[in-house]
């Protein structure tokens, strides 16, 4: 099993039936995978689904049914769709019980950033801002070397990574029924 | 009264150095025959309001490629190389917003509030230069409402007075910008007579919208 297989799985025990559930693009995709269909977890995604899964066999996506990276999904049955404004309801609102997300750096305080090195990687927050800031937990899933992210300029000058949120991590690993 | 109008005729109304609100999320969702017009028209010295632009040459990211875009606001360009090589090179300004503020901001400007209080934010970079108030304990950051110009929607389907409901997750912004914009242009991927869509179905009722763009005539 490689790291990010191994990464995803433990996230995966995580999550507990009933859980609506965000998962943030790369290692945390995986985690879905890891989850049997009759767990009772719902999956939102961002742009304006919860009940997502994956596309059954290839030929079967449709052009109007993508995750939040725009790949093609299928939903479940009794899976919603709505705008983003609700979207994001759900996730500030403290209807989302678990966002899963990668990152570039954690701190010792727990604290995530995962959305910009000035001058250097500039891909803007998206919705992990709101995620962090709203999510009931905050589950960071990352290799101890996230693909060599340039933290220095050329004169050696350490960038630090724009923190995401001022929140720290949670540490509470049961689940209510 | 018909609202229908083609879409280069449209296009013409739009003059250069206008504000657009363009919905879709990494294209899905996004008015592409619009897209397209703008790119042939060379509309140019744009503002776009949009949640992403998707990837080079695909939706607003054709756009970007043209360089028609002079100020971006919006919540992430990372799956757009191009955009942050404008951005970098100085010629693109970019605004960057978290996208459930983006939303919210939006949703203000179409709904008539002054702003919006949010927590997200409240202690990064987001935070600089903006009002934040405390509520109950609890610090907030003070959003202030967006509108623009022109708002560019795509539909699943639209009724011949511009009811409009949209598909799945090609929804996203869409209802949201065409409460927010002076002049609100509807390309709709099926158009249907008054009464196929049931009230109940309407997403964006016809008031809302100003100009629904014509459906090309196609052979065979």
């Amino acid at each position: 099993m490689d790291d990010k297989t191994l990464i995803a799985r433990r996230v995966a025990l995580e999550l507990c039936p009933g859980n609506l559930v965000n998962l943030g693009i790369g290692l945390p995709t995986l985690v879905a995978a890891m989850v049997p269909r009759d767990a009772g977890i719902f999956f939102q995604s961002e742009n304006g689904i919860i009940g997502m899964q994956a596309v059954a066999e290839e030929g079967l996506e449709a052009d109007d049914l993508t995750d939040a990276g725009g790949n093609p999904i299928s939903a479940l049955p009794g899976s919603a769709t709505f705008d983003s404004a609700m979207s994001f309801g759900f996730i500030r609102g403290g209807h989302l019980d678990v966002t899963v997300l990668g990152g570039l750096q954690v701190d010792r305080l727990g604290r995530l950033a995962n959305w910009m090195v000035p001058g250097v990687l500039v891909p803007g927050m998206g919705g992990a801002m709101d995620l962090v800031t709203g999510a009931r937990r905050v589950i960071v899933a990352m290799t101890h070397t996230a693909r060599g992210v340039r933290t220095e300029d050329r004169r050696g000058v350490y960038l630090a990574p724009h923190v995401t949120a001022s929140r720290g991590s949670d540490r509470d690993g049961t689940c209510r029924h | 009264m018909t609202k229908t109008i083609r879409v280069a005729n449209a296009v013409e109304a739009i003059p250069p150095g206008s504000t657009l609100m363009i919905g879709g999320f990494m294209g899905v969702g996004s008015p592409i025959r619009l897209i397209d017009e703008l790119v042939r028209q060379g509309k140019n010295d744009l503002t776009i309001i949009a949640n992403d632009t998707a990837r080079p040459g695909v939706a607003i990211g054709k756009l970007i490629v043209a360089r028609l875009v002079r100020r971006m606001i919006t919540s992430h360009i990372g799956t757009n190389p191009e955009t942050q090589r404008q951005m970098l090179a100085g010629g693109l300004e970019v605004e960057l917003v978290p996208q459930g503020t983006l939303a919210e901001r939006i949703r203000a400007g179409g709904h008539g509030l002054g702003g919006v209080l949010t927590p997200t934010g409240v202690g990064t970079t987001v935070e600089q230069g903006k009002r934040t108030l405390e509520i109950d304990g609890r610090i907030f950051l003070l959003e202030k409402p967006l509108r623009a110009e022109f708002a560019l929607v795509n539909a699943r389907r639209a009724d011949h007075i511009g009811n409009l409901a949209y598909a799945m997750t090609a929804r996203n912004f869409n209802p949201l910008i065409a409460m927010a914009a002076d002049v609100v242009f509807a390309e709709s991927q099926e158009i249907v007579p008054v009464g196929v869509l049931a009230p109940d179905d309407v997403m964006t009722p016809a008031v809302l919208v100003d100009f629904l763009i014509a459906r090309e005539r196609r052979n065979g």
